[in-house]
């Protein structure tokens, strides 16, 4: 049995590079079980906020990151990062596979074949980074996610290189396999965000601000053609627009 | 490969014509005719000492490759060993080690074993620096995806660093191909009663000047083809480099 996903709360969460505050004093909360989709201009601290949680950037003394159920994050979650990382001496199934090799387990071939040919990477199991596509290893790499089967999920602009209906396949994809799990996606479409999110939070400004959540009406995965979600993109686009200026 | 074949052929011919042209002596410049005549006429002289000069180097490379990645391993993984052992490794290189070899000799005697440590010495160096170099450098963001993905530093070593090292490694075991054969041969020139350098020396002595280049070109033949052998299996090993380093050609 998978454990079941737990709330993430950030608490006074801040983070300084070279005495630059990029935010403090954030409190957000993950709500278990969901999606939350942050939002954001480029270099406002996104991804430093999604490393926070993954316990990859040291963050400010007094905040705290903390699991609802009392039990610790680090080993509860599958982390995609915004470069695909992928090891280019492995095969697309040797970088799905990374995880169970790291940790000495049994590699699952046959999930990670699964997997891959559910993302239209059936051809493409043996073939190094090298020789694949941006949006392929985009691909890979959500399946190297997908494969670590974790209760919390965090992902950094998952689908940014791939063309338009892929994405949408994707989203759908991401959308079923992840659920039920509490998932933070960091993406710079605001899209995205209305149609895969339970919860929508636009992240703004040097230090930086988390919107009131925006809970966008209906549950994900939402037809991108639904007018309450179109109206309320142009509200979202207004708003990091106004953050530019 | 082709081409660099073209232009030695014409070098030698060149050098044929300039013999016979300048009416050079054979004991000064032999002309390549009479150089490829001592090969073929000396032929089991100069396997003779061609093979225990090929040992010196095949034990030699074995024993500083093994030492130096062993070195670089240990002190990648012990900073108590990074603190003691490193600045040493680091000052050796400013060590002419071909000075040591006269030491080496009255420490190892006139047989192989100077010869091989004297070799070892040579690659031990470049190949520690350069494996540490690639074991260091591996990307931060690979690592900091295995530890969220729960793995040990050991895994982290063995799955991630070490073949991240891999195109590193290469490169110092190139420089330790080049430079094995002069370690062994300069042992050999310090003291010693076999092997292509004492040939060299004997050859000399006797104003065989057609015999001292034979043993020459069948070392640079010896040298050319542990170098090219030895890209050909690391070029193999790294293929999934994108520009593999040092693309010769
Ligand atoms: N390790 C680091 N050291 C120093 N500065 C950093 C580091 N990581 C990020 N920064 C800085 O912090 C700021 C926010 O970076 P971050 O990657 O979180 O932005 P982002 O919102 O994800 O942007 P984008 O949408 O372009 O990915 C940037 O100005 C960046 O230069
Ligand atoms: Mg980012």
């Amino acid at each position: 049995m998978r454990d079941s996903a737990p709330d993430i709360r950030l608490e006074r969460a801040g983070v300084a590079f070279d005495g630059q505050t990029l935010f403090r004093g954030l409190d957000l909360v993950l709500e278990g079980g969901r999606w939350t989709c942050l939002l954001g201009p480029s270099g406002v601290g996104k991804s430093t906020l999604l490393r926070l949680v993954a316990d990859l950037v040291p963050g400010a003394p007094d905040g705290r990151v903390t699991a609802g159920d009392g039990g610790p994050v680090a080993g509860r979650v599958a982390f995609m990062a915004q470069q695909d990382l992928l090891l280019p001496w492995l095969d697309a199934r040797g970088n799905v596979l990374l995880g169970q090799r790291l940790r000495g387990e049994k590699p699952d071939t046959a999930r990670a074949e699964t997997l891959l040919a559910d993302l239209g990477l059936a051809q493409a199991t043996q073939l190094r980074p090298a020789a694949m596509s941006g949006g392929m290893r985009q691909r890979v790499a959500l399946a190297r996610t997908l494969m670590e089967d974790r209760p919390i999920v965090l992902m950094d602009e998952p689908f940014a290189a791939v063309d338009a209906v892929t994405r949408l396949r994707l989203q759908a994809l991401a959308a079923e396999r992840l659920a039920g799990r509490t998932v933070l996606l960091v993406t710079h479409d605001p899209l995205e965000a209305l149609r895969l999110g339970h919860v929508v939070h636009v992240m703004t400004g040097r230090p930086a601000r988390l919107s009131d959540p925006i809970r966008p009406p209906g549950t994900p995965l939402r037809p991108v053609d639904d007018p309450a979600l179109l109206a309320l993109q142009g509200e979202l686009l207004r708003r990091l627009a106004e953050d530019a200026e | 490969m082709g081409r660099g074949l073209v232009t030695a052929i014409g070098l030698i011919l060149l050098w044929e014509a300039a013999t016979h042209l300048l009416g050079l002596p054979p004991y000064i410049l032999p002309a390549p005719s009479q150089v490829a005549t001592a090969l073929w006429l000396r032929g089991e002289v100069l396997a003779h000492h061609a093979l225990i000069t090929a040992t010196e180097i095949a034990i030699g490379l074995v024993v500083g490759v093994a030492l130096g990645t062993g070195t670089a391993l240990l002190v990648v993984r012990s900073p108590l060993a990074r603190r003691w052992l490193m600045p040493v490794v680091i000052a050796s290189q400013a060590i002419p080690v071909f000075a040591l070899a006269p030491l080496l000799v009255l420490w190892f005697g006139y047989g192989l074993a100077s010869k091989i440590v004297m070799a070892a010495l040579v690659i031990y160096f470049p190949v520690a620096a350069a494996f540490f170099d690639g074991l260091r450098t591996t990307p931060p963001a690979w690592i900091e995806l295995a530890r969220t993905m729960g793995a040990s530093d050991g895994a982290i070593l063995w799955r991630l660093r070490l073949p991240a090292a891999l195109p590193a490694l290469a490169q110092g075991l190139r420089i330790a191909a080049a430079v094995a054969p002069i370690g062994a041969v300069i042992g050999e020139w310090v003291g010693s009663g076999a092997g292509l350098g004492f040939l060299m020396l004997h050859a000399n002595g006797r104003m065989q000047i057609d015999l001292l280049f034979a043993a020459l070109v069948v070392l640079a033949a010896m040298a050319i083809t542990l170098y090219y052998g030895l890209d050909a299996i690391l070029r193999r090993l790294v293929q999934w480099q994108p520009e593999t380093l040092g693309r010769s050609r």
